[in-house]
Order: C-alpha cells, then sequence, then structure tokens
C-alpha cells in the first residue's frame, strides 16, 4: 500500500508559503548556528530579519516538542503553520497532536508519567488538577515577564496555582456577544440595545410583533450539556451583582443559593424560560435542552429567531456562505450591562502548561507567549475564528470582523474582564453538577432547588 | 514511521509471539502421562494468567482499595461513598437504571437474534440477511450515535420546519404531533436500551445460529418424522440444543449492558435522569475528579455481576454432573 | 444435545405421522410465507437507521442538517463532497495513514488473544486439576472489570518498560481485555465435543497438543471464526485503548482516533461523520462476509460423524 502519512511532507509547504521562505530555509539549514547570527553573504538580509525574532531561543536542531491539545480539524492547520517560523529559524520540530478527549486523555497521561512536553489547557480547574499530579512544571521568567507585558493582570492570575505561575495564555474567545440579523433589525427598524432594560424591552417589542419569537438557544452537548446555560448565568451574575461578587461566588466564598447567584439564574429564566421569547424555530423551552448548541443559532438564517447568545467561536458554526459582518447575513453585538456605559465581559480561553523544562520546551513555551507568535497566527488563519487577549497583537491582522470586534472589547482598558466561572470551578461543579443542573433547570426544575442542588454538590 | 516499517514491525512481533507460542507447545508436549497434566494446563495457563493478573486484577483490586478513599484519594472514608450511591437521589436512579437496561437488553437482544437465526437458517440469501442484522455490530459508537440522531431528533411543528428524525416524521405520518423522545424519565431510558439492543442482537444471532447450524441433522429429521411442528421443533429441538449458547449469549450481553457508557454518553450525556453506573462512574472519575466515588461505582458494577457469575457456576456444575 | 430426543413426543402412530406431515408440509409452507415477512419486518427495522445514515452521506451540509434524510427521495440532492474531504489525502483529513495503523493494530490483536485463550480454554475444558472451575470462574468474570481503571496501571507500566506510544503497548493491551470473553466464549464450544472423541485420541496415546491440534482446532473453526470477527470488531471499533497507549502523536493511532477527530473541534462538522462512518464499516462488512463461509451448516456436526 503506497499510503503517505497524513501530513504532507515538507516541501509542498514551502513552496506554498513562497519563495521568501524557502530561502528562508535554505539559510536555516545551511548553518549549524542559529541563521539569525548570519553565516556568510548568501544568507542576505532579509533571511537573518526574517529570523532575527527566534535568535534568542538557540539553536535548536534535531530537537523535539511534543503539544497535545484538543483542537483538532479544522482549526489545527492554523496552528500548526503558527510554528513554521519557529520551526524554520530555530531548526526545532513540534510535533502536534490534536485529540477531541483531550480533557480526560491529559490527566490519564500525566498520572501515568506520560504527559506531553506541553499541553494547552481550556480550562483553570484542569490547569490545577493537572499541577496537582506533581508532573507540571512552572513557567519560566522569560514567559512571565511576556505575560506582565502582553497581557492585563487578571489574566495571570487565573494559571497562577498557591503564587506560583503555570502558563501564559494562548488562544481567547469573548462569550458575551449576542448574535443577531442586522437584515431583520433593520426591516422591522429595532435598534441594537444598550442595557439589558433595552434587551428585555426589544424581546418583548419582538414577542409582540410577529410570529418569530425573539430568541433561540441549544444546550445539548453530549456529556457537556447545560454548558450554555452555565454561560448564560455568569454573564448575568457578572452584570448583575459585579465582578467582585462574581469573583467570591468563582471561589465559593459566597454560597452557591446566596441571593446574587439565584437572581441572577432567574434573570436567566426570564429569558430561556419564557414561552413567549423561546425557542424560535426550535420549538418550545424544554426544546432548548434536546437542541445542539451548534443548532441553537441556526435559526436566525431562516428568519425563525432574532437573537442568540453565543461565543465568538459560534462564527465558525455558520454553514457556508453565510456572511458574516456588520452588513451580512448575520452578525453579533455585545450583550449590553445593566447601563450604557458599564461593559463587562465574559471569555474563556486556553494556557500552555509544561511538563517538562528542556531548553527547546522553555524557547517554545517562550515564543508562544509573544507578540510576535500572536501575529504569526493571526495570519496563519485566514479564515478567521482565532482571537487572542494578547495586546501585542495587531487587530488589523485579524480577517473576520467579529474577531475583530471580540478582540477590540478584550484589548480595551476599560472593559471589565472575568474569565468562564464555570472553568475555574471544581471539576465537581464546574464539569458535573453545573451542568446537570442547569439541564433540568431548563426542563422544569425550579431556581430555588437548582442552586440549592449545585451548593449541596459543593466538595468540601 | 513509514509504512513498510510499521508492516515489518507488525511481522516482527506475530513471529515473536509464535515462537513463544511454539516454545510452550513444545514443552507441552515432552510431558506425557497423567501426572504431566498439571504441567500442560500450567504452561498452556500461564501465559493468560501473567497478563490478566497484570492488566485486570490487579487495577480491580487497585479499584476496590481506592473506592474507601475520599475524592483526592488522600483521606481514608470507609464505605462512605457507597453510602452516597445508595442514599442520594440521583444515585438511586442511576441503580434504577442499570437494572433496567441488565433485566430488558440481553433478554430482548437474544429473543430477536434467535427468531432472526431460526426464521433465516438455509434461506436463499441467508449470507445477505446475516449481514443485515450484523451491520450494527461493525458501526462504531461514532457512527451509531449519528445513525440515531436521525431517528430520535426533535423539531417543533410550526412554520415550515421539516423533521429530521424518522420517529417524528413517522408520528407526523400518522397524523400525530412530534414528541421529544429524550427528556422524559423513564421512558428515555428504554429508548437508549432500544440503541443497545439493535447492536447486540448482531451479536445473539451470529452465535445462535453457529450452534443452530451445529444441531446434527438426524435429530432435527427424526422430530420432523414424527410430525414436530415450528413451534414444537423449536421448544423440543432448537432451544434444547442451543441451551449452552443461550446462556452464553445472554451471559456476554449481560455483562456487555453493565459495563455500557457509550450510549448513554454520546446521546443524552447521562441528563434527564437517564446515567446508569457505568456513566456515572465515568463521569465521576474522569470528569468530576471524585476518584474515590467513581471507584466505588466501579465496584459496584464487580458486585452487580456476580448473580450471573453464580448462575454460570451452578451452570457449569450441572453440566459436569450429566 | 442428548436432552432434544429424549423430549420429543413419541405417542403418534405411523399413519397419523404421515398424514400429519403431509399437511405439515403444506402448513409449513403457509409458516415459511410468515417466516419469510417476519424475518423481513426484522431485517427493515435494523436496516433503516443505517440507510437513512447512508443516504445522509452523500447529502449536501445545509440538506443534512434541516430535512430528514427520506427528502432525498422526493428532492434527491447528490454530493460526494463528505466523501471528498474524508478521504482527501490533503491536510489533517487525509484517512491513508490511520487506515494502516488500524490494519497494523487489528491484526496482532485479533491473532495474540485467541491463541492464547484456546490453549487456556483447553486447559480449563479438557484438563483435570484442582480449582478448575474456580479459575475459570475468575477468569470469565474478569471481563466485568471497566476498561477504564486500567488505563492508568497500564499506561504507568508501558512508561517505565518503555513502550508507551508503540504499538506494542497497543496490541498487549488489547489481548488482555479480550482473554475474558475470549476463554469464556472458546471454553462453552469445546465444552460441546463429546468427551468419547477425546478420551479415543488419549487412548491411541495422543497428548494434549496433538488433541488440541488433530481432532479440537478442525471442530472448532466456526467458533474461531465468530470470536475473531467480534475481537476484529471490538479493536477495530475501539478508541480509548489507542486514544491512551498511542498517545504522543498520530504515528500509531487508529481511523477511530481521526474519525473521531473529524466533526471538528466544536462538534459540528456531523455531516463528515456521515461518510466517515460507511469508510470505517466497509472492512468490517468485508471480514464478516469472508468468514461467513466457516459457518457452514453442520461443520460440527459432520465433523462428529466422520
Amino acid at each position: 500500500m503506497a499510503l503517505r502519512l497524513s501530513r504532507p511532507p515538507k516541501p509542498l509547504h514551502l513552496i506554498a508559503l513562497g519563495g521568501a521562505l524557502t530561502f528562508t530555509l535554505a539559510a536555516c539549514g545551511g548553518s549549524s548556528s542559529p541563521s539569525a547570527t548570519g553565516d556568510g553573504a548568501g544568507d542576505g538580509a532579509s533571511a537573518s530579519g526574517e529570523c532575527a525574532a527566534y535568535s534568542q531561543y538557540g539553536d535548536l536542531k534535531g530537537k523535539t516538542v511534543s503539544v497535545y491539545t484538543s483542537i483538532v480539524t479544522p482549526e489545527d492547520t492554523p496552528q500548526i503553520d503558527s510554528y513554521k517560523p519557529f520551526e524554520k529559524c530555530t531548526g526545532a520540530t513540534v510535533k502536534y497532536e490534536g485529540d477531541k478527549a483531550f480533557e480526560t486523555q491529559v490527566l490519564v497521561r500525566a498520572k501515568a508519567g506520560n504527559p506531553p512536553d506541553i499541553a494547552y489547557v481550556p480550562q483553570p480547574g484542569l490547569l490545577a488538577q493537572l499541577v496537582s499530579t506533581g508532573k507540571a512544571v512552572e513557567a519560566p521568567k522569560e514567559v512571565s515577564d511576556n505575560v506582565d507585558k502582553f497581557w492585563s493582570k487578571d489574566w495571570k492570575g487565573y494559571s497562577t496555582i498557591d503564587g506560583k505561575f503555570y502558563g501564559a495564555p494562548l488562544g481567547a474567545n469573548f462569550k458575551s456577544l449576542v448574535w443577531y440579523s442586522p437584515k431583520m433589525f433593520k426591516d422591522k427598524g429595532y435598534q441594537i440595545p444598550t442595557t439589558l432594560d433595552e434587551l428585555q424591552a426589544l424581546s418583548e417589542k419582538i414577542a409582540a410583533d410577529g410570529k418569530s419569537k425573539p430568541w433561540c438557544a441549544g444546550i445539548a452537548s453530549g456529556e457537556a450539556t447545560g454548558w450554555v446555560i452555565t454561560d448564560w448565568m455568569e454573564d448575568m451574575m457578572l452584570r448583575l451583582s459585579g465582578p467582585e461578587e462574581y469573583d467570591k461566588w468563582v471561589k465559593h466564598e459566597i454560597a452557591f443559593n446566596s441571593p446574587g447567584p439565584t437572581a441572577a439564574l432567574d434573570k436567566v429564566g426570564s429569558i430561556l424560560k419564557n414561552d413567549k421569547f423561546v425557542n424560535g424555530g426550535l420549538g418550545n423551552v424544554k426544546s432548548i435542552a434536546t437542541t445542539t448548541f451548534q443548532d441553537g443559532g441556526l435559526p436566525i438564517l431562516d428568519g425563525d429567531c432574532y437573537m442568540h447568545r453565543q461565543a465568538s467561536f459560534y462564527a465558525a458554526n455558520w454553514p457556508e456562505g453565510t456572511k458574516v459582518a456588520e452588513d451580512g447575513d448575520v452578525f453579533a453585538f455585545a450583550l449590553p450591562g445593566v447601563t450604557a456605559d458599564s461593559k463587562p465581559a465574559l471569555g474563556g480561553g486556553e494556557f500552555v502548561l509544561a511538563f517538562s523544562d528542556r531548553p527547546e520546551v522553555k524557547a517554545f513555551q517562550t515564543y508562544l507567549s509573544t507578540d510576535t507568535w500572536a501575529n504569526n497566527k493571526a495570519k496563519a488563519s485566514p479564515l478567521g475564528g482565532w482571537i487572542s487577549a494578547n495586546k501585542g497583537l495587531d487587530v488589523n491582522n485579524l480577517v473576520s470582523p467579529i474577531d475583530k470586534l471580540a478582540t477590540s472589547v478584550l484589548q480595551d482598558p476599560n472593559a471589565v474582564f472575568r474569565f468562564d466561572g464555570s472553568d475555574a470551578m471544581p471539576a465537581a461543579i464546574g464539569s458535573n453538577a453545573f451542568w446537570k443542573q442547569a439541564t433540568s433547570w431548563i426542563t422544569g426544575q425550579s431556581t430555588k432547588d437548582t442552586v440549592d442542588k449545585i451548593e449541596a454538590a459543593w466538595p468540601k | 514511521m513509514e509504512t513498510t516499517d510499521k508492516i515489518v514491525k507488525m511481522l516482527e512481533a506475530i513471529l515473536l509471539f509464535a515462537a513463544v507460542v511454539g516454545i510452550i507447545l513444545f514443552l507441552a508436549s515432552r510431558v506425557r502421562g497423567k501426572k504431566g497434566d498439571k504441567a500442560v494446563a500450567a504452561l498452556f495457563l500461564l501465559p493468560t494468567a501473567v497478563m490478566v493478573l497484570v492488566g485486570l486484577v490487579y487495577p480491580g483490586a487497585r479499584t476496590i482499595y481506592e473506592s474507601l478513599f475520599d475524592a483526592a484519594g488522600s483521606t481514608f472514608i470507609g464505605l462512605d461513598n457507597y453510602q452516597t450511591i445508595f442514599t442520594s437521589s440521583d444515585q438511586l436512579t442511576v441503580l434504577r437504571n442499570t437494572v433496567l437496561w441488565v433485566v430488558v437488553t440481553p433478554f430482548v437482544a437474544t429473543a430477536i437474534g434467535l427468531l432472526y437465526a431460526i426464521l433465516i437458517d438455509k434461506a436463499r440469501i441467508e449470507a445477505f440477511a446475516k449481514a443485515l442484522i450484523f451491520l450494527p455490530m461493525a458501526i462504531s459508537f461514532v457512527g451509531a450515535s449519528i445513525i440515531w440522531k436521525f431517528v430520535y431528533e426533535f423539531r417543533p411543528e410550526q412554520g415550515d420546519i421539516k423533521q429530521i428524525g424518522l420517529l417524528n416524521q413517522v408520528m407526523i405520518w400518522l397524523g400525530f404531533s412530534p414528541h421529544q423522545w429524550l427528556i422524559n424519565s423513564p421512558g428515555n431510558t428504554f429508548f437508549l436500551i432500544i440503541i443497545m439492543i439493535w447492536i447486540q442482537a448482531g451479536f445473539a444471532m451470529t452465535v445462535l445460529s453457529a450452534a443452530i447450524k451445529a444441531i446434527p441433522e438426524d435429530i432435527v429429521e427424526a422430530a420432523r418424522l414424527d410430525g414436530v411442528k415450528a413451534i414444537g421443533m423449536f421448544r423440543f429441538v432448537t432451544v434444547p440444543s442451543i441451551r449452552p449458547a443461550l446462556i452464553v449469549v445472554l451471559t456476554t450481553i449481560g455483562i456487555g449492558t453493565l459495563k455500557v457508557f457509550d450510549i448513554v454518553r454520546t446521546v443524552t450525556g447521562g441528563q434527564f435522569d437517564t446515567s446508569v453506573i457505568a456513566n456515572e462512574f465515568y463521569s465521576q472519575s474522569f470528569r468530576s475528579d471524585n476518584q474515590g466515588l467513581g471507584a466505588a461505582l466501579a465496584v459496584m458494577l464487580f458486585l452487580l455481576v456476580i448473580p450471573i457469575v453464580v448462575y454460570n457456576i451452578r451452570q457449569l456444575r450441572s453440566a459436569e454432573a450429566r | 444435545m442428548t436432552t432434544a430426543g429424549a423430549a420429543l413426543p413419541m405417542t403418534t402412530t405411523p399413519t397419523i405421522a404421515a398424514l400429519e406431515t403431509a399437511s405439515g408440509k403444506a402448513k409449513k409452507r403457509l409458516t415459511s410465507r410468515w417466516a419469510s415477512l417476519a424475518a423481513a419486518v426484522i431485517a427493515l427495522l435494523w436496516t433503516i437507521p443505517t440507510f437513512g445514515l447512508a443516504i445522509s452521506s452523500i447529502r449536501p451540509e445545509r440538506q443534512i442538517k434541516t430535512t430528514g434524510w427520506w427528502t432525498f427521495f422526493s428532492d434527491p440532492q447528490v454530493t460526494l463532497d463528505n466523501y471528498r474531504t474524508v478521504l482527501s489525502s490533503e491536510g489533517s483529513t487525509g484517512l491513508g495513514a490511520y487506515f494502516v495503523n488500524s490494519f497494523i493494530i487489528v491484526i496482532p490483536s485479533v491473532l495474540i488473544p485467541i491463541s492464547l485463550a484456546a490453549l487456556a480454554a483447553y486447559a480449563f475444558a479438557w484438563i483435570e486439576f484442582r480449582g478448575r472451575n474456580l479459575l475459570f470462574v475468575i477468569v470469565f468474570a474478569l471481563q466485568i472489570v471497566p476498561i477504564q481503571v486500567t488505563l492508568i496501571p497500564l499506561l504507568t507500566l508501558y512508561v517505565k518498560a518503555g513502550l508507551a506510544g508503540t504499538f506494542w503497548s497497543i496490541w498487549i493491551s488489547h489481548s488482555i481485555f479480550a482473554l475474558p470473553l475470549a476463554i469464556f466464549l472458546l471454553h462453552n464450544f469445546m465444552r460441546e465435543i463429546p468427551k468419547e472423541l477425546v478420551e479415543a485420541a488419549r487412548m491411541d496415546g495422543a497428548g494434549h497438543v496433538q488433541i488440541f491440534f488433530k481432532v479440537l482446532l478442525p471442530l472448532l473453526t466456526p467458533a474461531l471464526a465468530a470470536i475473531g470477527i467480534f475481537q476484529f470488531l471490538w479493536v477495530w471499533n475501539d478508541l480509548l485503548v489507542a486514544l491512551t497507549f498511542a498517545g504522543g502523536g498520530n504515528s500509531v493511532a487508529p481511523l477511530t482516533k481521526a474519525l473521531a477527530d473529524l466533526s471538528g473541534t466544536r462538534g459540528n462538522a456531523y455531516h463528515l461523520l456521515t461518510a466517515g462512518a460507511f469508510v470505517s464499516i466497509i472492512v468490517p462488512i468485508a471480514v464478516f462476509l469472508s468468514l461467513q463461509r466457516y459457518f457452514v451448516r453442520g461443520l460440527l456436526a459432520g465433523g462428529l460423524k466422520g
């Protein structure tokens, strides 16, 4: 069988990337020292210019760094492509492994003593679990410095455990978005709401106006069914109770069934459990439980629904040919706060956790925490769908309007940013009880029973 | 690694394994007589014993030990985890569902497999007919979950929205309105069990068909000459003849059902009161980070299999007595 | 088998029996018509869901996600895009290398446990030793140990032995997990072989090895074929074992891993899974059909007479 391995041979990629890079490779390959130092007239200025930013990593020829992530097709290709400059200039090889079962497998591998060099961990809670296996290593000083430089302070806190800093943020997503059809809004003369009250009023108006309902939603997601509601509740908690209370809630300094969280869930209920408001094009309230989160917003395209609250990554979910832009088929506005000038932003993201302190691992880790990588990644994502809270990321390198919108909020120094709370709660809550009770809640359980049961499940 | 390298590696492995088996057989053929029996038995069982001890007995024992500890696996808490299983209402629902699964699946799947094996026996298109029922077994769980999505999926009856799930489309054709099959407990558990039956009937059919074909022709002929009709043939010839195979099939499907969690996990994620022990074990161990409770749930599986084991011991004894 | 003859009603006189056989034939044709119908109904019920998947796999994404597959018959829109994407060898979605890996994984993972199980089942069925039944029951009860509890201990062991991330770890693990069921099934088949046959061979001075190869093995072909198919399927469709032990790159990962990843990071590309499922099902079905000739009628019984 003359079957080839899944990754195309390197030369193909080089051709695709164009002559300049081929030239760079020749420069790198020809010298045993890092190409940035140059080794003769043949290199040319452009080659050392290309690699100048990588000279700090030294010569890593023949060294391999293994990376294990939950990012699979099609998002893996831009990831792999964004490592190419690093590989070319340092000579190191990055071995990428994407896996849909990452979240359980990475724990098994760490506990059994077979961890990858680097893992991209999507939740602070999981990061803490991995650190507690004793196999993870602290981030090097270079990474720490980069994070101080390029990220706001709260981001560093999410991967700091017992005063030790473990990993820089990688990608991010922005969750406080409401997707809508600009055309439908225009036809009906609806304005984008700037406060929560306006949002409520708009929902009432849409419900009263026509046959289509204002909201559509779906929370089914296999074993993770229910997470969509946790995002909703976090957004409302952040808005109604403010960031300080939000932090206390996540850290369990206030009880899950205390008034703040209860009011937040009730607020979600005023939309999602309101038969007048949902579930546009999908059925009644209960249909939210069985509709997959991927399908949850699609009725907007058919005019059966006006609004869908979902994170920036939902952009990838619209069928091919859908124009995602302010003048296109769908676009999104930021979920408003209580007042027009408050800008609470809920988001998530991955963190780079290392299990080895070999020089090449440190070097790659450092590379990922730079603005160089963030911009390389943006350029390697011609279809968009990727953002970062790295302040060194030039918004102009992003292609899609929704990515630009989300990044500008993440980089806005006035925005109150908070990380997805359920991801930071203990696993027994954040990836079990919260999801499960939220699902029971949408199928009929009362708000009080729901928050009581989650409180009772909190590990003592 | 290139493809040829991989194939070479595989051939090496097979040769190495063949050499090991060859040595065992060679040694076994050297010992003779009644006294040698023990030596032969030991030789034949040695590789199995080593693998099973390392790969199953040791992890199993470790699990029992871990079930007496707390979530982090650091503090000894005695039987608290078991108390949780038997007192929390969520866990009791899990137990109830597991019992439903184990009682319904093996019998229905075996009955259908047996019926089908008899019906198509000697049919002209037997091979093809068997392949049809066998098909679900060959489909991965990922495939099966999509297949059943296209059966149970719900879309509301409004505007020009079309059904995607076949079952609801049939409801509409029959003049009813679409229904959400997977939400209401305990009915939803039955809809999940149907998927397992759909998969396992092929196993039952294959094994039972082989057993039916092993019934000596003269017995069947004699019975026919005696005027035994189809139903009598089934009761007095077929079933008694394939009784051992029936027990094997019931036992195997029973144990498989106890362990199944992929169906629940992919279709409902254990929501809407559909979770079973195997699924709960998985989510406590790998999602909730509650090692102790996860281990205790695994031990519950060990306990639930005991009745099946006892029944098989009885069968062994009575077979030996004969 | 002996009980069957005893249970037959022997009361009818020859003439009545002859009459009844005549009417029985007419009735048989009638029942066989009903039988065919019943068989057809079962076959239909069992096949329709898969048929729906087959139709879906050649429909465009938007169609799959908004209308039922039966719409295909009133509004046929055919596309091979799903298959093209799944099979394309460009980028990370190509399946070729994974196909090879699946074969490399599955062949030893079927051969090893079945050979070992045959030896063990023979010992349990035909060699007398103390504690035999107890040992057998323990082995068979081990089927219940969930694979998940073995993952961390086994992987720790493989890491220490330097086997982690190689095919060896996958082959050994699959073999371990297969042994209890394979021994249980083979033991059952072996015990159905009449004692006299084995004893006669022993009288002729045959040792256990000769009896195993000359007497039992030919009779066990259908059983071995059946168990071989099941083990093949289990390994072919396995994701968990391969994921855990093949860790560290896609160079040893099987087809199922590639198929699971097809649905995308967000799980929204399930239209690709429809085609992927069919690509992966071809091999098991081919194996089933090719092994079917071993389930020939009366193979076991015929062997006994000869």
